[in-house]
């Protein structure tokens, strides 16, 4: 209960920063929120599962799409409402055909996917109707879509507890660590996974759609960018995949580092997000939550 | 009451029959020994009552309902529970968790409360009531066959199929083991065990049966059986005593 208190008058707080800061700052909290939002939704499904999926911007980027063709014609909530069916349906589709695949397999076809998303737009974009770019044009201010990422970001981990209280959250664990123990237990792996993935997939879609109007121009090339994949699945695993707070304290400090990264050395940047992959995987394969944990034991021992 | 009927049951991998045409039926809360040299295709049969493999031909009729073919865990929430021959245990889960699976997601699927204390239990059972919130990884080998044994016990099995469970005991605990399984067949569940330890099988099994290269051989009264010509020819090579 104390914990929940805690949460909502964080979230409380998040919520009137707007009105201390500049538009540059706002800029970096709606940076911020979009990709605690991106990776707490990822490890939904991955942190428990150990299913790494690089499929993160093939729905983000169908999310952002999705507002791009349907902006000027439906209201905006239906927007919205829209661009969650089709990221579900796709997450759906994807998930039968794929969650039988296992480890590696699995990591190479969400990596495929996000591709063979962005070329099929584009091919349908150039020879039916002729244009490749979009703009969108919504009467959202910055504040508008700060509010709407944290209410993801809130969403996607408030889920995550909830979750991880139900005995989807049970299945999911066992499936991470022996699939074949989960299947003789009664839990039925397919169905189990493909919730899950579904769920993860579209609020996934959701920040693609949100955070769309901030780009204003939309081509596929912008919003297939897997770079965006790779940065959820390092924060992610910085953090801790398997914790509550993981992705967040993953994400905060990495796309800060990031944003200035990326305006100092704007050509060599995407080197320091290899090698940061690399010692992620290397260093703190459990996260730097579990990581502290250790620590703290270790100076236990130590301290007797 | 007839539980498990296996029907002519096959499996082959490619050319191979790792089990060949086996048949044989099982009371209701009965015990049965299945002997057989190493690769004579013991752990292919429990694997496919257990649904882990499909046969390739034949019928598993459990309860009056043919499960072969099914998968693992339609046969799991029927009633039938398993141990394997390497232990699997699920590391990053405390007991409690490890056991609570079974329970919630088994044959009786609890939730709550009630699949808690089923969980509890199973752990008291197998000696490893007081560790329940410890972490499953960090238990030794005979704790990890132990908490095998609650995870079966928690789906509260009509059938139970235990995959050399006994094997690697020192001498004390395999008393303890034997007065468990013991134990468990008095309490109604039905049993079958693949295991080598003679001392065993002659204390808790009434009846056994032996499989090579695949066939049933024999199937009978544990003494009758393991004095059998063709058992012991099996089990020591043909040449002494064909």
């Amino acid at each position: 209960m104390i914990r929940l208190a805690i949460a909502l008058l964080a979230l409380a707080a998040l919520a009137v920063l707007p009105r201390f800061v500049s538009e540059y700052e706002l800029g970096l909290l709606i940076g911020m929120a979009s990709y605690v939002a991106l990776a707490s939704a990822w490890a939904l499904f991955s942190g428990h599962t150990h299913y790494i999926s690089l499929a993160t911007v093939a729905f983000y980027g169908t999310g952002a799409y999705t507002v791009a063709v349907l902006n000027e014609s439906l209201p905006y909530p239906a927007v919205l409402l829209c661009a969650a069916l089709i990221g579900a349906a796709m997450a759906l589709l994807v998930g039968l055909s794929t969650l039988r695949l296992s480890g590696i397999y699995f990591v190479i076809f969400t990596f495929g996917l996000a591709e063979l998303v962005r070329q099929l737009i584009t091919w349908y974009e150039v020879s039916i109707t002729g244009t490749l770019g979009r703009y969108i044009f919504l009467d959202l201010t910055a504040r508008d879509i700060y509010w709407q990422m944290l209410a993801l970001a809130a969403i996607a981990i408030g889920l995550t507890a909830w979750i991880n209280r139900t005995r989807l959250g049970l299945a999911l664990r066992a499936i991470g660590d022996d699939e074949v123990v989960a299947a003789h237990s009664g839990i039925h792996l397919a169905r189990t996974k493909l919730v899950a993935f579904t769920i993860s997939a579209t609020l996934i879609t959701l920040v693609g759609a949100v955070g769309s109007p901030r780009w204003v121009y939309v081509e596929p090339l912008i919003v297939f960018n897997p770079t965006v994949s790779f940065l959820t699945v390092i924060m992610a695993l910085l953090g801790g995949a398997n914790r509550l707070w993981g992705p967040l304290v993953g994400a905060i400090p990495l796309f800060l580092l990031f944003e200035w990264l990326s305006v100092n050395f704007p050509d060599t940047y995407p080197i320091f997000l290899g090698l940061m992959f690399i010692a992620v995987v290397f260093v703190l394969p459990n996260g730097v939550l579990a990581g502290l944990d250790d620590l703290r034991a270790w100076l236990g021992r130590r301290g007797k | 009451m007839t539980l498990l009927h296996v029907d002519t049951v096959s499996r082959f991998f490619g050319g191979l029959k790792a089990v060949d045409q086996v048949s044989f039926e099982m009371e209701s809360g009965t015990i049965m020994g299945l002997l057989g040299p190493n690769g004579s295709g013991k752990t292919t049969l429990l694997n496919l009552i257990s649904g882990f493999l499909a046969p390739s031909s034949g019928k598993i009729i459990f309860n009056g309902r043919n499960l072969a073919g099914a998968r693992v865990d339609k046969i799991a929430r029927a009633g039938i529970a398993r141990t394997f021959q390497l232990v699997r245990i699920l590391p990053s889960l405390t007991l409690l968790e490890n056991v609570m699976l079974p329970a919630v997601f088994g044959h009786r699927a609890h939730w709550g409360k009630e699949a808690e204390r089923v969980a509890h239990a199973a752990l008291q059972k197998t000696g490893l009531g007081d560790r329940a919130n410890a972490s499953a990884g960090d238990l030794n080998y005979i704790d990890q066959k132990r908490l095998e044994l609650a995870r079966a016990l928690a789906a509260e099995p009509e059938l139970l199929l235990l995959d050399e469970w006994l094997a690697g005991l020192n001498p004390t605990e395999l008393q303890e083991g034997i007065r468990l399984i013991e134990s468990l067949s008095g309490s109604g569940i039905t049993i079958i065990m693949v295991e080598h330890i003679m001392e065993a099988v002659r204390a808790l099994c009434p009846r056994c049966a032996v499989m090579n290269a695949g066939r049933l051989i024999a199937d009978g009264e544990t003494s009758t059986v393991l004095s059998d010509k063709a058992v012991i020819a099996a089990y020591l090579g043909d040449a002494e005593y064909a």
